[in-house]
């Protein structure tokens, strides 16, 4: 006897939302029904969301494909890939693809998605005109920018930014227009829309808001556009990217109900009752969609009613938006704009760049946007979906989840916490000792709290926090102050131009001129001070060794148990096997208890004595090797990639690069340490997008990073701009750490110094002024002149301190 | 209680310190700016920090660990901080030093 034949499921589309269905449907009835699939892409099921990543580099399209080809097998579908069905003939249940195919159906859903809107503009149709849609696209993208080619983007939404940014980490040059006055309009308000343009801007992109493109220049190519106001772009590739709209043709031949789009009830099935549709090509009560959250949503009821589970319905939730572009957060959900009767709760730390408004009506949030810090973006988005009403919470909600939240719930408001909960890890200082120390001493601000507690004198993650609570316990505002330290009520920029101006040559000197409280400092101006004046005055200024942190003192880093910690240098990571073998034995003759690589490219010798120290360091300058200064606000390490000499892909001699680097920068003080990679492709094997300062080689030279992170904050480089050879590179890179050598507040990373002064300032005077660059670099040569010098052989072999290294006296036994 | 000799005042930096070994532990002896010499066992009260590699600053040294600020006339922590690390009494007979444990 035969098996009763399965019912037939065909599905027009291979796109997100109809794999998603029939994923679903699997799920439910794996053997329901007999199925076939046809795309019109030879591509397997790809997740088009992740188109953007694919155009910068980040991913390619292997790792974008969400079901392979033997998914379709292995789940018994017939997959017509590259032949797009091109009629449906209701009346006998069967569709027609182009190849001529005919295949009958019992139940169809049509997944056609939408179409790249394309105005109707004047050479609209020449070559290097494309739009953002599909893999063939980015293709053409990708190769227009290999080819060293120019592009301009027309639209400024979440497909043209992404798009453009995508150019851009191709290397192109990048101009986007926009008619709206400011981007992503439909998400953003108008100040969340600038700051991304000014970040966006300070990438490299180049903006045309408010710009109504006229027509897209070129004969037989395109070779620009021009705008209504007659500027002129030129551009060897044009992306259009200003909308979609659903693909609604094959519908409409066959005579299903459309509108804007295919139009759905709320079980997703069209008018035809056997025909179903999913996706972008759907409308459903009036609304069209480009976001996959719903779509996720009608997948899932489309696949119950085809299993003719008839419960589920679909309704469209609250939206949310964020932005793919690496290291710039953006998040948008529901209302932007307040209508009448609404109210703004807006925060701003220019600072930091951060901001986010929240629209609420009738107690209840309705809007959210985000820029720069979006970790609370999915709390909002449950708020906005939930229609919660905040009561009590309305006044702390901008401030995110965890300070704002009731008790009981994950992230607990600081008031609820119970007094035994550590606020701060570092110090170990629970919420009652923060408390009973504010209340017992009247403590007013974070600086007070924190000499009396510590919480947050540490790694300053808990600053929030501790703020929190000082914010509670007193009902008022927290200050802070830029002084350098308790001693003076002066900033660190006005020492820093008091030292210049006046010519104060010693500390004594900069605290009589500028009024300092006490007449040696602390602990906290006399580094600042020490390291002010070497900046200042190299081979002038004497380096106060008794202003030195420990670990700069003894050339060193001391351990929790006293003992220290020796990291000799190792050019761009590069080691011999003499050098090895030196190291062990050092290791062995020392009794030297942990030898560990570092994450910098060498090898650290912990649990060394203080005694032990000079002649530790005189065994390695025997091998040939000098300090790495790994204790040191200064030059630390230069991580490089094998590049070019070994790696297939490698661009550039990467490790010789990084060498020179190193060569060149050793034994700078800078106002923080500094870490430098350099990467031989844009793979950036040596992380150079964290550094300090970071190097990728490209094919046409070096693109040149500053200001990534990767501790407490992590943060990716921004890019400060291309040279052409080696030798610039070095240029650069020496004068840019020169720049911040004299501008740098004490302990200001590079990163947050970037973001005090801008980068804009930074590249205008490295990249766009040669003069400038050539004499921060001069000067920077001249200081090392006088500061490249192995500290280690100084002490072990020339008696340099001495004094640190040898008891006073030894007492054995009292008399 | 006995006296010892242990050096000369130029053997410790300004605004510095150098280690004495003892029956009784590790003691840094400090000299201030003015050349006022104190002397406090090598140990920080808040986590055990040596002292002695602190920064001297009027007259307190700042422990290298933790930034916890240390009296030298008396071994007392500045407050806010609370603890006391114990001291010596040492003095200068011409340039020489005397260590009483």
């Amino acid at each position: 006897m035969n098996a009763q034949p399965r019912p037939r499921l065909v599905v027009i589309g291979n796109g997100m939302a109809a794999m998603r269905t029939v994923e679903d449907l699997l799920a439910r009835q794996p053997a329901r029904y007999d199925i076939t699939v046809f795309g019109a892409e030879v591509h397997p099921n790809y997740n088009r969301i992740m188109l953007s990543s694919v155009l910068a580099g980040e991913k390619s399209v292997d790792d974008i494909v969400i079901n392979p080809r033997q998914w379709y097998v292995d789940n018994g579908i017939t997959l017509h890939s590259g032949d797009p069905v091109v009629s449906i003939d209701r009346e006998r249940r069967m569709v027609t693809a182009a190849s001529g195919l005919s295949v009958a159906y019992d139940r169809l859903l049509i997944a056609t998605g939408s179409n790249p809107l394309m105005p109707p503009l004047k050479g609209l149709s020449l070559p290097g005109v494309v739009a953002f849609r599909d893999i063939s696209d980015v293709d053409q993208m990708l190769e227009a920018a290999r080819a060293g080619k120019r592009a301009v983007v027309i639209g400024g939404g979440l497909l043209g930014l992404e798009a453009a940014w995508g150019l851009k980490r191709q290397g192109m040059p990048v101009a986007l227009v926009h008619l709206m006055p400011t981007l992503m309009e439909r998400q953003l308000d108008a100040e969340a829309g600038g700051l991304l343009q000014k970040d966006l801007t300070e990438r490299g992109l180049h903006f045309f808001t408010s710009g109504q493109t006229e027509e897209i220049l070129g004969s037989d190519h395109v070779e620009g556009v021009r705008l209504a106001d007659g500027r002129e772009i030129p551009a060897e590739i044009v992306v259009m990217a200003i909308g979609i709209r659903p693909n609604i043709r094959l519908a409409k031949e066959a005579g299903l109900e459309i509108n804007r789009g295919i139009v759905v009830d709320d079980t997703m099935a069209t008018s035809d009752p056997a025909i179903y549709a999913v996706g972008e090509c759907v409308e459903h009560r009036g609304q069209i969609f480009g976001l996959v959250a719903p779509i996720w949503d009608q997948a899932k009821v489309c696949a119950a009613r085809l299993a003719d589970d008839m419960t589920l319905t679909y309704s469209t939730p609250a939206l949310s938006t964020r932005l793919k572009i690496t290291g710039i957060d953006v998040f948008s959900a529901g209302q932007l704009a307040g209508g009448e009767g609404d109210e703004e709760v807006i925060f701003r730390d220019t600072a930091r760049g951060i901001y986010k408004k929240l629209v609420i009506r009738d107690d209840r949030v309705v809007g959210a946007v985000l820029y720069g810090d979006v970790s609370d973006g999915s709390w909002y988005f449950r708020l906005i979906g939930d229609k919660t009403a905040l009561g009590d919470l309305r006044e702390r909600v901008i401030y995110g989840e965890a300070y704002a939240q009731p008790a009981g719930k994950a992230a607990p408001d600081i008031a609820a916490l119970a007094d035994s909960t550590q606020i701060c890890g570092c110090n170990g200082v629970s919420k009652g000792q923060i408390l009973a120390k504010i209340g017992e001493k009247g403590l007013t601000t974070l600086d007070e709290v924190r000499a009396h507690t510590k919480a947050s004198a540490s790694c300053g993650q808990c600053s929030t926090q501790v703020l929190a609570l000082l914010a509670h316990a007193t009902g008022g505002k927290a200050r802070t102050s830029d002084a350098v330290c308790k001693c003076t009520a002066v900033g660190h920029d006005e020492v820093r131009k008091a030292i210049v101006a006046k010519g104060l040559k010693t500390q004594a000197a900069v605290r009589e001129a500028l009024g300092w409280t006490t007449p040696d400092g602390c602990a906290k101006c006399r580094p600042a001070l020490n390291y002010y004046l070497l900046c200042a005055w190299p081979g002038e200024y004497e380096d106060d060794s008794q202003s030195r942190f420990i670990n700069e003192r003894v050339h060193a880093n001391i351990q929790r148990d006293g003992t220290y910690s020796v990291v000799p240098r190792m050019w761009g990571g590069l080691t011999t096997p003499s050098e090895l073998r030196a190291i062990a034995d050092i290791a062995d003759k020392y009794a030297i208890p942990t030898v560990k690589v570092t994450g910098g490219q060498r090898i650290d010798l912990l649990g060394v004595k203080k005694d032990d120290l000079p002649r530790v360091w005189a065994d390695l300058n025997d091998a040939g090797m000098v300090s790495g200064h790994a204790y040191a606000k200064g030059l630390r390490t230069v991580k490089t990639c094998v590049g070019s000499e070994w790696c297939r892909f490698g661009t550039q001699d990467s490790t010789g690069l990084g060498v020179k680097l190193e060569r060149l920068l050793w034994g700078s003080w800078t106002p923080a340490k500094v870490k430098l990679g350099v990467s031989g492709c844009p793979r950036n094997c040596a992380e150079s997008t964290v550094k300090d300062i970071g190097v990728i080689c490209v094919d046409a030279g070096y693109d040149i990073h500053i200001a990534g992170a990767a501790g407490l904050h992590v943060r990716q480089t921004d890019l400060l701009g291309q040279v052409a050879t080696e030798a610039e590179a070095l240029e650069v890179i020496a004068a840019v750490t020169q720049l911040y050598r004299e501008e740098g507040h004490y302990l200001e990373r590079m990163y947050k110094w970037s973001a005090r002064v801008g980068l804009e300032y930074i590249r205008a005077e490295i990249m766009g002024n040669t003069d400038a660059r050539a004499a921060l670099y001069a000067r920077f040569i001249a200081s090392q002149a006088v500061f490249q010098k192995d500290p280690w052989a100084e002490r072990a072999s020339e008696g340099v301190a001495s004094h640190e290294f040898a008891p006073l006296a030894v007492v054995e036994e009292l008399a | 209680m006995s006296e010892i000799e242990i050096g000369t005042l130029s053997d410790i930096p300004r605004l510095g310190a150098r280690t004495v070994e003892t029956p009784a532990g590790q003691i840094a002896v400090f000299r201030t700016a003015e050349d006022d010499v104190f002397a406090l066992l090598n140990r920080c009260p808040h986590k055990g920090g040596p002292l002695s590699e602190g920064i001297v600053a009027g007259r307190t040294v700042a422990c290298p660990l933790h930034n916890w600020v240390i009296n030298l006339n008396d071994g007392q922590a500045v407050a806010p901080d609370e603890g006391c690390a114990r001291s010596f009494p040492v003095r200068l007979k011409g340039d020489r030093l005397w260590l009483t444990l």
